[in-house]
């Protein structure tokens, strides 16, 4: 009953009444949604960008140089230097290599271990499904923010245990999500028709109930990149992520925020890039979500 | 009605439960030692085994979990290592000054979120509703520490408004509500405006103004009651990430409350305040959570109707 509060317009009849390939749907957005196009663009500009981190800049993330220290932005160092002589430019486009896989890779693992676990918790009810929410009740129940400073005081810094503490904080909702699909796929006739010839569980879910709840695993990933993405940044923020001399944007700005009143660049440039990328994320995922799933509109 | 509060009361109990274990454990598993961790290079063999029997960390795992629990239920979640004092304490004298500042930023977003929402309905495609909403965008889309720093800059260090961080005025948490609040605000507003322009169409809005309501009778008497539903939920539902956003909020503009406790007790290996302050919040937040359940289940005739 409680989901059902939660999610009043998803009805069965309804998910499988729209038969639009998912490269019809993305053509659609093409034509219907310049903003999320380009998004798009944006968001590949920042994945060159990362990935050719080294060919657009003659400096390393970490090279330090403290003869020259603290430099405005100048023609050899385009965003000035920190307070080791780094240069900015650089280490903002190594940056956006951590902004990126922690946005993707923690967002992933959550999707596909909470969709997992969503669908086994509908599909199979009772007992299994009421010990699986419980425990996502109690995930949920963490503000996000301590639950994953927690996990990476007990796991220790580094970019691996932030990919898994991302991950642990997120897949909760994701459960939750993909279990009210479930629930209500479950009620179809080609659902009870495939149990009716006696097809196995396991494939009946990954042949028919996975498929269908893809469209909003799909706009679940891109609208939690960019939380992910605020999240490692509070967390290098706060000084429990990703350390120096690794290049971070959170931690970028919290080691510039001492020169913040002198050097003001230090702490907007990173700050500015993850705004830009997180905008770009939300609005391809707005985008995505109103061409793929009508359900989650709101 | 009573039945359904009393199971979701049930159901509450049995995260709180959930939650102190969870602590408790994720605690406990770091890796090693938890006590050499605590003191990191600069301890012998003997000060640990000194240091572990005096937290009980020498005792088995149960044994310590009862501690934990009977000593939590009694409002004793133990000594903090670092500053020597109970842990009670530290959270009591931090707690007023996190519930002022969650306030004040909740304030900040409803009263902010509602009117743009509602101004934005209003304008639908107007000149201000773009604003509104792109303001909102930003303001879902930037880093709180971001706004925080920015506002600092501005209002505090250039424009000498308010006093840059610390002290326990009023005064000093104008800016830190408008750094948390501002987030929340976004998606107020955003939500405010996308109910506001569906109750809009409901013919009993048409009959209202068939009736000869005013524009803002209408959104006031009619519209507004309808649509806050949701906005109250969420409202509600934000309590849990205002309480949590306040650690970047706290640690920027100097506040003493609990989020800045939680990364003092990081930064200082210091299990029992940790434990204490997250279990704290966390319980508060659910009993916050579940104190909004209730009234949305009295305020709405629907749902009290099928309870």
């Amino acid at each position: 009953m409680h989901e059902e509060q939660l999610n009043p317009t998803l009805h069965s009849e309804e998910i499988i009444g729209e038969a639009e390939t998912f490269k019809n749907q993305l053509l659609r957005l093409k034509r219907e949604n310049k903003l999320a196009v380009f998004s798009a663009f944006v968001i590949f500009l920042f994945i060159l960008a990362a990935v050719f981190a080294p060919l657009l800049t003659p400096y390393g993330y970490a090279d330090e140089d403290i003869m020259n220290r603290l430099q405005p932005p100048s023609s050899e160092h385009w965003l000035g230097t920190d307070d080791a002589g780094r240069d900015v430019f650089t280490r903002l486009l190594y940056g956006a290599r951590i902004s990126l896989a922690v946005g993707i890779i923690p967002t992933m693992i959550s999707i596909l271990f909470g969709a997992m676990v969503g669908i086994i918790a509908g599909f199979v009810g009772g007992k299994v499904d009421a010990v699986i929410m419980r425990i996502a009740d109690v995930m949920l129940a963490f503000p996000s923010m301590l639950l994953a400073m927690v996990i990476m005081y007990t796991l220790g810094d580094g970019i691996i245990n932030i990919f898994l503490a991302l991950a642990l904080v997120n897949w909760a909702s994701v459960a939750r999500v993909v279990r009210s699909e479930t629930l209500a796929l479950k009620k179809s006739e080609y659902v009870e028709a495939a149990r009716c010839i006696g097809v196995k569980q396991r494939v009946i879910m990954m042949r028919h109930i996975l498929p269908n709840c893809l469209p909003s695993m799909i706009v679940l990933f891109t609208l939690n990149i960019p939380s992910s993405i605020l999240a490692e940044s509070s967390l290098s923020f706060l000084g429990v992520g990703i350390q120096l001399p690794q290049a971070a944007w959170g931690l970028m700005v919290n080691t510039g925020r001492q020169f913040f009143y002198s050097h003001p660049w230090l702490s907007l440039a990173p700050s500015i890039a993850i705004m830009i990328i997180v905008m770009a994320f939300n609005f391809l995922g707005d985008g995505l979500r109103d061409v793929m799933d009508p359900h989650l509109k709101k | 009605m009573l039945k359904s509060i009393a199971s979701r009361i049930g159901q509450t109990l049995i995260v709180i439960v959930g939650v102190a274990m969870l602590i408790f454990f994720l605690l406990r598993i770091v890796p090693g030692n938890a006590v050499a961790t605590m003191m990191s290079e600069h301890a012998d063999a003997a000060t640990i085994a000194r240091i572990s029997a005096e937290l009980g960390l020498d005792k088995p795992w149960y044994v310590q979990f009862w501690i934990y629990i009977t000593g939590a239920l009694h409002g004793d979640f133990g000594t903090s290592y670092a500053l020597h004092r109970p842990v009670k304490e530290l959270l009591l004298l931090s707690f007023p000054n996190t519930v002022k500042l969650a306030v004040l930023a909740a304030l900040v977003a409803w009263i902010i979120g509602v009117l743009a929402g509602i101004v934005a309905a209003q304008k639908k495609n107007g000149f201000l509703d773009r604003i509104f909403m792109g303001f909102s965008l930003l303001g879902v889309s930037m880093p709180v520490f971001m706004v925080a720093m920015i506002l600092q800059y501005t209002i505090a260090y250039k424009l000498h408004w308010l006093p840059i961080s610390g002290g326990d005025s009023l005064k000093c948490f104008i800016l830190p509500a408008i750094a948390l609040g501002w987030n929340s605000a976004g998606s107020i507003a955003r939500l405010t405006r996308s109910t506001l322009l569906e109750v809009l169409q409901e013919d009993y809005i048409d009959t209202a103004r068939a009736k000869g309501r005013s524009q803002m009778g209408v959104i006031v008497l009619h519209a507004l009651r309808n649509a806050m539903l949701p906005v109250l939920t969420m409202m509600a539902l934000q309590l849990s990430s205002l309480l949590s956003g306040a650690v970047i909020t706290e640690t920027v503009f100097g506040i003493n409350g609990i989020g800045r406790l939680a990364v003092d007790a990081i930064s200082g290996r210091d299990i029992p305040l940790l434990q204490g302050t997250v279990l704290f919040t966390t319980v508060l937040v659910v009993l916050g959570n579940l104190v909004a359940d209730c009234l949305y289940t009295v305020l709405d005739p629907r749902i009290r109707k099928e309870a």
